[in-house]
C-alpha cells in the first residue's frame, strides 16, 4: 500500500487517488512536428529509479499533484501541487 | 517409464542436466538477452528452423524465475482485433503440438476458455468478437446461462450486483504448465546448440556508429552480429542502453494461488464485470489474477488495493471460495504498450532487434513470439503473422488498438 502525503489532507492510501502518468513530458508546440507529437504522446523514459508523476486525489480534496517516487523502492521523495512550478527536488 | 521407476527407486539422483551449462565465448552470430519464454522459444526457432546455431541466451537470474514462472499459465486466440487473432492463433496452433516439438511434458491443457459477460452491451461486444473470431477460421461460441451452470456449478449467476448473462468459450482455450515451457524450450534449445547462459547480466550495449556490436557483461563484453532484446517488463530499461525510448511503460501484475483442493473448476473462467479469470491446477490449488496495479514500478510485488479487488471479484463470482485460503501471491513486471499489443520489430538501431510489449499477454504467444522474432532475425523482415506488431506503428498512425481506447499503458 502506497501512502502519499496529500499537501492538503495529510497522508491518505493510495486507494484514495487515481494515477495519471509520467509528469515530465511538456506538450510541444503546436507547430512542433508531427516527431515532436509522437515523443509525446506514446514515449515514456519510463526509468528504474525517481519518477515524477501525476496523482489525482479524486477521493480526498480532488487536486492534482505533482509527486516523485522511486519506481523500485516505492519510496515518495517530495508531493507538490501541479500548479506550483515543479521544485528544485526534480526526480530527473 | 523404466527410468521414471529406477530413478524413484533410487532417490532420484540419476538424471542429468536438462540444458548444458555453458561458458560465454567472445563472439555470436546472435545474442539474446533474457532467458524467459520469449528469448528461448526465439534461441529455439533460429536453431531449429533457420539452421542459425551460433545463438547465446544470456539471462540475469536462474531460468525459470522470471514472467515465464509468474503469469497465470492461460492460453487462448479469443481477441478482439483480427491481425491479434492471426497472430495469437498462430500460438495457439503452435501449442497444439508443442509437446511432440520439444519432446517433453508440458501439460498443455486445452480445458476451455469461458469469458462472462454482464450487461447487454457486453453481450454486444462479445458476439462481435466472438463473430470476428469464426471468420478467421477460430473457434468461438456463445454459451447461454444454462450452459454456464453446467461448465461452472459453482458460480453463483444470480447474484444482485452483477448477474451473469451467458458467456463466450473458446473450447481450443486452455492451460500449459508455464515451468514446464521454460524447461522444454531451454533443454530443446541447448540441444540444437544453443548456449544458455544464465547468472549472466547485460550492463550495457555497445553502439558502433548506428549499429549494436554487443553487448556487456560483468564477464565482459560479447561481440554479436544481431542482439535480440526479449526481456518484457524491463524492455525500456535495456532500450536506454542504446539511446532508444520506448512507448512503454513498466507495470506490475499479481497473481495468486489458493490451497489445493479436489476439482471444482475445470475451464478457464474470466469475469466480465470487473477484471479477473481463474483456472484450477492440475495440483488442485486455483490460479487466478486481476488487473495490473496501476502504477509505474519495477519491484516484483504488488500492494494490497488490488489484491482485495481481485478478492472481492472472486467472491461475486464464486462464493465457495470464502472457504479457501491464498496460499501465495506474487507479482511480476510487465512491459504494458501504448496500445496495448506487443512489439516484434526491428529498431532505430542496426542489429537491435525488440520483442517486448506483451502487455498482459506474453505467455500465451511464447511459440508465435519465439518463431516470428526468429524469422524477423534470420530474414531481417518481419513474419507475416508479426508484420502488424512493429515498433514504427505508433509514429505511423497505424496502432493495434485491442480495446479502441486510445494511447493508455493500462491497457492489454
Amino acid at each position: 500500500m502506497l501512502r502519499i502525503p496529500c499537501p492538503w489532507c495529510g497522508l491518505r492510501d493510495e486507494s484514495e487517488f487515481r494515477y495519471r502518468g509520467d509528469a515530465g513530458r511538456p506538450r510541444p508546440a503546436a507547430e512542433a512536428g508531427l516527431d515532436a507529437f509522437n515523443t509525446h504522446v506514446y514515449e515514456r523514459d519510463n526509468p528504474r529509479d525517481w519518477h515524477t508523476e501525476w496523482w489525482l486525489h479524486i477521493a480526498g480534496c480532488r487536486r492534482l499533484l505533482r509527486v516523485v517516487r522511486h519506481t523500485l523502492t516505492h519510496e515518495i521523495r517530495s508531493v507538490e501541487a501541479a500548479s506550483q512550478p515543479q521544485g528544485a527536488e526534480r526526480g530527473r | 517409464m523404466w527410468r521414471l521407476l529406477r530413478e524413484g527407486l533410487r532417490g532420484q539422483q540419476g538424471w542429468t542436466r536438462a540444458w548444458s551449462k555453458a561458458t560465454p565465448r567472445p563472439r555470436y552470430r546472435v545474442l539474446i538477452v533474457g532467458g524467459g519464454g520469449h528469448g528461448l522459444s526465439t534461441a529455439f526457432h533460429l536453431a531449429s528452423e533457420h539452421g542459425i546455431r551460433d545463438v547465446a541466451v544470456l539471462e540475469r537470474g536462474p531460468i525459470g524465475l522470471g514472467n515465464v514462472g509468474r503469469n497465470t499459465t492461460i492460453i487462448r486466440s479469443n481477441y478482439f482485433h483480427p491481425d491479434n487473432i492471426r497472430f495469437y492463433e498462430l500460438s495457439l496452433t503452435l501449442w497444439e503440438r508443442l509437446e511432440r516439438r520439444l519432446n517433453f511434458n508440458a501439460m498443455v491443457s486445452q480445458r476451455g476458455t469461458l469469458n462472462l459477460f454482464h450487461t447487454e452491451a457486453q453481450r454486444d461486444l462479445f458476439t462481435r468478437r466472438a463473430n470476428q473470431m469464426r471468420l478467421l477460421g477460430v473457434d468461438a461460441e456463445a454459451v447461454d446461462t444454462s450452459g454456464i451452470r453446467r461448465l461452472v456449478p459453482l458460480a453463483d449467476l444470480d447474484n444482485g450486483r452483477y448477474p451473469v448473462l451467458g458467456g463466450f468459450l473458446q473450447r481450443r482455450g486452455g492451460t500449459v504448465r508455464h515451468d514446464a515451457v521454460a524447461w522444454g524450450y531451454a533443454r530443446a534449445a541447448s540441444a540444437a546448440g544453443v548456449d544458455i547462459i544464465e547468472h549472466c547480466e547485460v550492463t550495457g550495449l555497445r553502439i558502433s556508429g548506428s549499429r549494436v556490436s554487443g553487448v556487456e557483461t560483468p564477464g565482459g563484453f560479447i561481440a554479436a552480429d544481431t542482439v535480440c532484446l526479449a526481456v518484457a517488463g524491463h524492455s525500456s530499461h535495456l532500450a536506454a542502453m542504446a539511446g532508444l525510448k520506448l512507448p512503454i511503460e513498466s507495470h506490475v501484475l499479481q497473481a495468486f494461488v489458493s490451497e489445493p483442493v479436489k476439482p471444482l473448476l475445470d475451464v478457464v473462467l474470466t469475469y466480465g464485470a470487473g477484471h479477473f479469470y481463474i483456472s484450477q491446477s492440475d495440483k488442485g490449488g486455483l490460479v487466478f489474477g486481476g488487473a495490473i496495479d496501476g502504477y509505474n514500478t519495477y519491484a516484483q510485488r504488488g500492494t494490497l488495493p488490488m489484491a482485495e479487488e481481485v478478492a472481492a471479484a472472486a467472491m461475486t463470482l464464486l462464493p465457495p471460495l470464502a472457504r479457501l485460503k491464498v496460499l501465495r501471491q506474487w507479482g511480476g513486471v510487465m512491459d504494458m504498450s501504448m496500445d496495448g499489443s506487443p512489439i516484434i520489430s526491428k529498431t532505430p538501431i542496426e542489429g537491435l532487434v525488440l520483442n517486448g510489449g506483451w502487455c498482459y499477454g506474453g505467455f500465451k504467444a511464447i511459440p508465435a513470439g519465439g518463431l516470428t522474432t526468429a524469422h524477423l532475425i534470420a530474414h531481417g523482415a518481419p513474419h507475416p503473422a508479426a508484420a502488424h506488431l512493429d515498433l514504427g506503428r505508433f509514429a505511423a498512425g497505424r496502432t493495434v488498438d485491442e480495446r479502441g481506447v486510445g494511447p493508455s499503458p493500462y491497457l492489454h
